[in-house]
């Protein structure tokens, strides 16, 4: 049922009818239970009293007419109600009541019985005079007993009708009544723009609603904190492209306006330098988008670290033909990890790049693997110029480009590695080499390690 | 004319300082915030190019430093923020004028020629003593109507001296106007080239001071 309030109707009018319905059932059994003792009262005590007037010689057995004397008060609607008859022990009607039948109401001797007479169902108390040698049969004539029962259930049901539609009015109305704030809230979700996050006020509201309302300022809350978050990234991706691009156009100006050779070939030079740089940022900002966005989190795969790293290190190696090379040792070709391989790719990406991109050409970057107690980390060491102390703390945020930046630094890869060793729930751990250069470390926790694996 | 490019792009820095240079200008280029700092103590500009964003710091700080110094050299901002807020930010910071990313070599050029014009107190954007016109945006000399053509050197120490015209400049601020610091200099280059200028532009134009340096004569000789 799509609509609250038809349902709500529907299940209080059916509820109020079934409690009707049994209210009524409950009645007719204990009314027709209370008749039935009653009216059984009195045919015992108008077939004792009948026996008591015969036998007291009140009556003249034998005088046909009389028996009409001793007829029950006649009642409206009721009258006919009760039926007499005297018999003799030979079996002769004595005597009858006006609306008795001729034939005998029961057969038994004594006591409540009932029998069915010329279609008729009756209720018969029996009483013998021996000392007479006479039989009164008082009936009752049962359909005469179901009917006035009928008439009371009638008399309730009939009004119970009649109030019926006034009451699923009253139930309609009602029920849209107590629904209002919910509506109230709906219109006031409606009425609003797409980009109002604002919360929904709920100190008035009822309480059965206010969990709603908890939540959708809840869901309001998230929503607009990733909305800010997607939009100060936008502003900030753009503006981080336009620099590059900015270079890109002033060599192309001057490769356009300078007629001298070393000066146009310098200048194309630097748009190849500057296409690569811009090439790597958009390509890192697919990947920082993709890292923050949550879906690679449940995608737990296996990954093989020692041939991921060699695949990236040939990559990398394609993109920067004279720079350092590097060298993956034995041990991290046996480890296989238990981590999304996209985030562990983009991860490790970024450190190897970072990483090669700062080592002089002739120094090989080592990745090699340290066990702790508590974790096993893959470390990255380049042979370049480190990170200045005080630049340690700050190197993780967007943007940031040191004073040792390369020329194809954008300030995002640390950002990206930090963000998938967060989401792979591993450490990014980066510290200067006493020995010179930078040793970056992905620090995994034991349970990370593939089953069967390292 | 001198001018100092801030920038930390090496690409863009290096497209400026060529750019610029092919323009007529003398282009020292800086890529962070202490080399700038340091090249602005040490020597004089005629204009500065900075950009906002640098690794160890912001433009803006070196913009404070230099007005709080009372320089008065022009500087243009050039950054990849240029909204409304943050062109005010940067223009109430001292700066003179404010250049969105990306731009175009020659608008960068000819903004920075109508700063210095203005910090130079010149109303007209050419440069004109007795009857020698010199037009900074087409590096083009005329005398008494003629065309004259002079080398990039030449045309730079004549602007240097038509720049502030009866000021004597001294040999060494000839050589700051014309090479940058990485330009091997020929110890007798700047007489060689006020040689030619005088054999160009007539002997009588360019005076010397002796053991002073050059000025613009006011009267032929």
């Amino acid at each position: 049922m799509k609509s609250i309030r038809a349902r709500l109707f529907t299940i209080l009018l059916v509820t109020t009818g079934i409690v009707w319905l049994s209210a009524i059932a409950w009645i007719y059994l204990s009314t027709k239970a209370q008749v039935e003792r009653v009216l059984d009262a009195r045919l015992t005590e108008a077939a004792r009293m009948v026996g008591s007037l015969v036998s007291s010689q009140d009556i003249a057995i034998g005088k046909a007419g009389a028996a009409a004397a001793i007829v029950a008060v006649p009642h409206a609607s009721y009258d006919r109600q009760l039926s007499c008859q005297i018999w003799g022990f030979d079996g002769t009607l004595v005597g009858r009541s006006e609306s008795a039948p001729g034939k005998p109401l029961t057969l038994a001797k004594s006591g409540f019985s009932e029998t069915s007479v010329d279609g008729e169902t009756w209720r018969v108390y029996a009483v013998t005079n021996p000392e007479l040698g006479i039989r009164v049969l008082v009936g009752d004539n049962l359909r005469v007993r179901d009917r006035l029962v009928a008439d009371v259930i009638r008399g309730l049901a009939f009004p119970a009708l009649l109030i019926l539609p006034v009451l699923a009015a009253l139930l309609w109305l009602s029920v849209g009544r107590g629904l209002a704030p919910l509506n109230a809230m709906a219109s006031a979700l409606g009425a609003r723009r797409a980009s109002d996050l604002s919360a929904l006020p709920d100190n008035d509201s009822p309480s059965e609603i206010k969990p709603v309302i908890h939540s959708l300022n809840g869901l309001f809350a998230r929503v607009s904190t990733v909305r800010e978050r997607e939009r100060d990234f936008t502003a900030f991706a753009a503006h981080e492209l336009r620099t590059p691009i900015a270079g890109l156009k002033t060599q192309a100006q001057i490769a356009l306006g300078s007629s001298d050779d070393s000066i146009r070939n310098n200048a194309l030079r630097q748009i190849t330098v500057a296409v690569d740089r811009t090439a790597r940022l958009v390509r890192q900002l697919t990947d920082l988008t993709n890292a923050e966005s949550g879906e690679l989190e449940d995608d737990v795969g296996h990954v093989d670290v020692g041939r991921t790293l060699q695949t990236l290190a040939d990559d990398i190696g394609q993109h920067h033909r004279n720079a350092a090379s590097v060298l993956i040792s034995a041990e991290l070709a046996r480890l296989e990890l238990g981590v999304n391989p996209s985030l562990f790719m983009a991860g490790a990406r970024n450190l190897l790049e970072n990483a090669v991109l700062h080592s002089p050409p002739d120094k090989p970057v080592r990745c090699g693997l340290r066990q702790e107690q508590r974790f096993l980390a893959i470390t990255i060491d380049d042979c370049g110029p480190g990170i200045p102390e005080d630049e340690l703390p700050k190197v993780r945020g967007r943007f940031f480009r040191g004073r040792n930046q390369t020329a194809a630094g954008s300030g995002l890869g640390l950002v990206i590695a930090e963000l998938a060793a967060e989401r792979m729930g591993a450490v990014l751990h980066l510290e200067n080499r006493a020995e010179g250069g930078l040793r970056a470390e992905l620090q995994f926790a034991e349970r990370a390690i593939a089953d069967g694996a390292a | 004319m001198r001018v100092l490019v801030v920038e930390d792009d090496p690409v863009l820095l290096n497209g400026l300082q060529v750019g610029l240079g092919l323009a007529g200008f003398t282009v020292e280029a800086v890529a962070n915030c202490a080399d700038a700092s340091a090249a602005l103590d040490t020597s004089d500009f005629d204009a500065v190019v900075l950009d906002l964003m640098l690794p160890d710091g912001s433009g803006l700080d070196i913009l404070g430093a230099l007005r709080r110094r009372r320089s008065l050299v022009p500087v243009l901002l050039l950054t990849a923020r240029d909204g409304v807020p943050d062109r005010i930010a940067g223009l109430d910071a001292g700066a003179d004028d404010y250049l969105g990313k990306p731009f175009d070599l020659d608008e960068v050029a000819a903004r920075l020629r109508a700063l210095a014009r203005r910090s130079g107190g010149h109303a007209a954007a050419t440069l004109q003593w007795r009857d020698v016109v010199l037009d900074p945006a087409s590096m083009g000399v005329t005398r008494g109507g003629q065309p004259v053509r002079l080398s990039r050197r030449e045309f730079s120490i004549l602007r240097a001296l038509l720049d502030r015209p009866g000021q004597i400049l001294s040999k060494s601020q000839l050589e700051d106007r014309l090479y940058g610091w990485q330009e091997e200099i020929e110890s007798n280059a700047i007489e060689v080239h006020i040689h030619n200028l005088r054999a160009k532009l007539g002997p009588g134009l360019v005076q010397t001071v002796r053991g002073v340096g050059y000025r613009m004569a006011e009267t032929g000789a």
